[in-house]
């Protein structure tokens, strides 16, 4: 009878090349089923796309500031103009400014002049930089011809410097503060996770009441207590590593939880008996049998726990004991929208927070996408 | 059950060592010692600094001994009600904070409460009108209340308050409540303010609460003694709300567990957004200005309450749920 099967099914099994899928295959057609999940995909990645190449698409410097242009409206961007003949005229522009004092506060403003079209250029030429540090180029995603022209998309600072700009070189440090830190907290979840799910006993349980310990205290008060005690002469580099590891400190726990979990419940699944049975070593049975069918939860995990990183940058810089001034993140561009009369005026320095929350949102939808993918038992 | 509750109480005394370890450390990071820099400071401004004062301090913080030395004087002050001086304030430091203190737990508390009060019936009712409008929205709004940081929803609410009413929304009473004594015009003016930062607070945890709901309440509704129930006639309120939603809410009582000190967390940044007069806006000062004294109580003081929190929500627990009461050992 055994004999029987294992003949009817091993052609099939031989034969059948696509009957043949990877794990990875295998979660990632599972993963195709959640719309919602594979858009937000698009969108991460779309984002760290922007912060890899973030010299390439800010049209400026992001500190390059013009005490000309102070709290000027954003721009936005037109395609299509519509002469006084009626005519149309194709090819993308930004309206020009024109100051207007505003008679209650005897304050200069800024309003978007019609009149004026500044024609915009896409790969614009530009002064040489290097993008991302390696790469020299000398090209721009757009600009306007003119260089002395004002620029302004999405609207300009307190000292005049181009919005836009700013957000895109602030997604590369808010993202990869995320990706750091997520790596970071990994590195230690897994090697404490992974000892204590291994060796469980004592060191098990003292483990998880640590872990108890640093999850029933409120984080915001504990991570700028210890921000506030870094060096204040410290180089940007610096801090920005030491805000990523404080916020590891805390951020290990739940990955510690999830990888000491996987191991516990691994240890007596089955197919791991069936391998100690078959004599193979602990050695093998751990990277053979037992990682390769939790890399998925874990990469799920992390995923799900970058967010918390992005908010917590966020929320430290924001109270201005994370990053500091020269570097520019979501948290640090937030920190100018903190006072209500300079909200009143310039509304467009919200920006920042629209897209962490985009990125929040995009980055839980793909976590919960990936983790049902990750979870052979799921529908 | 006074077995549980003993054993719980030697678990939270535990933590609140661990805590206050945790708060010293704190206290003790930034470089130098206070003493020297208040020494400096006092004179840079031309004060005339009292050598036995220094000597005075120095004494009553142990300056220069071991860190388990300085602890033990700080720990048994703490025990006595003497929180340490604030160097920024020239107050003790704990008559700067109780006020600031109390504020920050009627705002939680009240937070704690909308929380609930929003949650549990739209969790009943997403849970019952499975994939209903209603259902789809709720799912979307909690969301998106989990993707808004706590404080750019203080700060989108602060300016539309500011571009529809013009209205400068923050601080937690009008100025000539703030020192008055308790009576009904403080209370209503008193909740006139805190609506906002409540609101601000509670939102990211009802979307949580309500999902945890939802899923607990669907696995009740398809046991079969809701089948039972419905099958000998009684009304559709009551099969739901007799048995299945009091089970469903027990693991919800259980979360105040993880919420509270989110909700803590939350609250320290949404009152520095909104100026609320709490403790979290007088924490992020003393650090910045290195009141480490101050900092450092704060910190304590803001776990001790999560702790406590944590240590009341396990023994409700444990007063509706007999398993937990008798279960644990």
């Amino acid at each position: 009878m055994a004999v029987d099967t294992l003949q009817t099914s091993l052609p099939v099994a031989v034969s059948g090349r696509a009957t043949r899928e990877s794990q990875l295959g295998l979660m990632w057609r599972r993963f195709r089923r959640h719309k919602l999940a594979l858009i937000s995909l698009w969108v991460v990645v779309l984002f760290y796309l922007v912060a890899l190449l973030a010299e390439f698409l800010a049209p400026t410097d992001p500190g390059a500031y013009s005490a000309r242009y102070t709290y000027a409206p954003p721009q936005g961007i037109h395609f299509v103009a519509v002469n006084e003949d009626g005519s149309w005229e194709f090819g993308p522009y930004v309206n020009g400014y024109k100051t207007e004092i505003d008679p209650v506060a005897l304050r200069r403003t800024f309003v978007i002049d019609e009149e004026v079209r500044l024609p915009v250029r896409f790969f614009a030429e530009s002064k040489p930089y290097m993008l991302a540090g390696v790469i020299p180029m000398s090209i721009k995603f757009m600009g306007v011809e003119n260089p002395r022209d004002p620029f302004y998309i999405l609207g300009a600072d307190r000292l005049g410097r181009d919005m836009l700009s700013r957000l895109i070189h602030g997604t590369r440090i808010s993202l990869s503060i995320g990706l750091v830190g997520v790596t970071m907290s990994l590195f230690f979840g897994i090697v404490i996770g992974g000892f204590a799910g291994y060796y469980g006993g004592w060191f098990d349980s003292a483990v998880m009441r640590v872990v108890e310990f640093i999850r029933s205290m409120p984080t915001i008060p504990l991570w700028l207590g210890l921000a506030a005690a870094l060096p204040k002469d410290w180089s940007a580099l610096q801090t920005y590593f030491a805000i990523t590891l404080i916020l590891s400190l805390i951020g290990w726990t739940e990955l510690a939880r999830v990888v000491r979990g996987r191991f516990l419940s691994l240890r007596t699944e089955d197919f791991v008996t069936a391998a100690q049975l078959d004599g193979a070593s602990d050695w093998r049975i751990v990277t053979r049998h037992m990682v390769p069918s939790f890399t998925s939860h874990i990469i799920a995990a992390a995923t799900l726990a970058i967010p918390g990183m992005i908010l917590a940058e966020t929320a430290l810089s924001f109270l201005g004991l994370g990053l500091q001034a020269p570097i520019v993140s979501w948290g640090t561009l937030l920190q100018d929208a903190q006072n209500i009369r300079t909200l009143a005026t310039a509304p467009w320095l919200l920006a920042p927070g629209v897209c962490v929350v985009i990125v929040i949102l995009a980055l839980n939808f793909f976590g919960d996408g990936l983790r049902d993918a990750a979870d052979p038992h799921g529908r | 059950m006074v077995g549980f509750i003993i054993r719980r109480f030697i678990a939270m005394l535990l933590t609140l060592v661990a805590v206050s370890i945790v708060a010293f450390a704190i206290i003790q990071l930034p470089p130098g010692d206070y003493l020297t820099s208040y020494i400096a400071q006092l004179a840079s401004t031309g004060d005339q600094v009292d050598p036995r004062v220094i000597e005075n301090l120095r004494l009553q913080y142990g300056l220069g001994e071991p860190f388990y030395v300085q602890y033990w004087k700080w720990v048994t002050g703490i025990v006595q009600g003497n929180f340490g001086h604030s160097f920024e304030w020239k107050r003790p430091v704990w008559e700067l904070i109780w006020g600031r203190l109390g504020n920050s737990i009627m705002v939680e508390g009240m937070a704690v409460i909308v929380m609930w009060l929003i949650a549990v019936p739209i969790g009943i009712y997403v849970a019952v009108r499975k994939y209903s409008l209603g259902d789809y929205l709720a799912t979307v709004a909690g969301f998106i209340g989990l993707a808004v940081p706590n404080f750019f929803f203080a700060l989108i609410l602060m300016y539309l308050a500011y571009v529809w009413f013009g209205t400068t929304m923050g601080g937690l009473f009008s100025p000539e409540f703030e020192n008055a004594r308790w009576s009904l015009p403080r209370i209503w003016d008193f909740l006139a303010h805190a609506w906002a930062p409540v609101l601000v607070l509670a939102t990211a945890g009802t979307a949580e609460l309500i999902r945890i709901l939802r899923a607990n309440l669907l696995d009740e509704l398809k046991k079969p003694y809701v089948v039972t129930a419905r099958a000998k006639g009684l009304p559709e309120w009551k099969v739901i709300l007799k048995y299945p939603v009091r089970l469903a809410m027990n693991p919800l009582v259980s979360t105040i567990g993880w919420l509270l000190p989110a909700l803590v967390s939350g609250s320290v940044i949404v009152s520095v957004v909104l100026n609320l007069p709490t403790a979290g806006p007088m924490l992020l000062r003393s650090l910045t200005t290195q009141d480490m004294y101050l900092a450092g109580a704060i910190i304590l003081l803001l776990s001790v309450l999560t702790v406590i929190g944590t240590v009341i929500s396990d023994i409700l627990l444990a007063l509706i749920d007999p398993r937990i009461r008798y279960g644990s050992k």
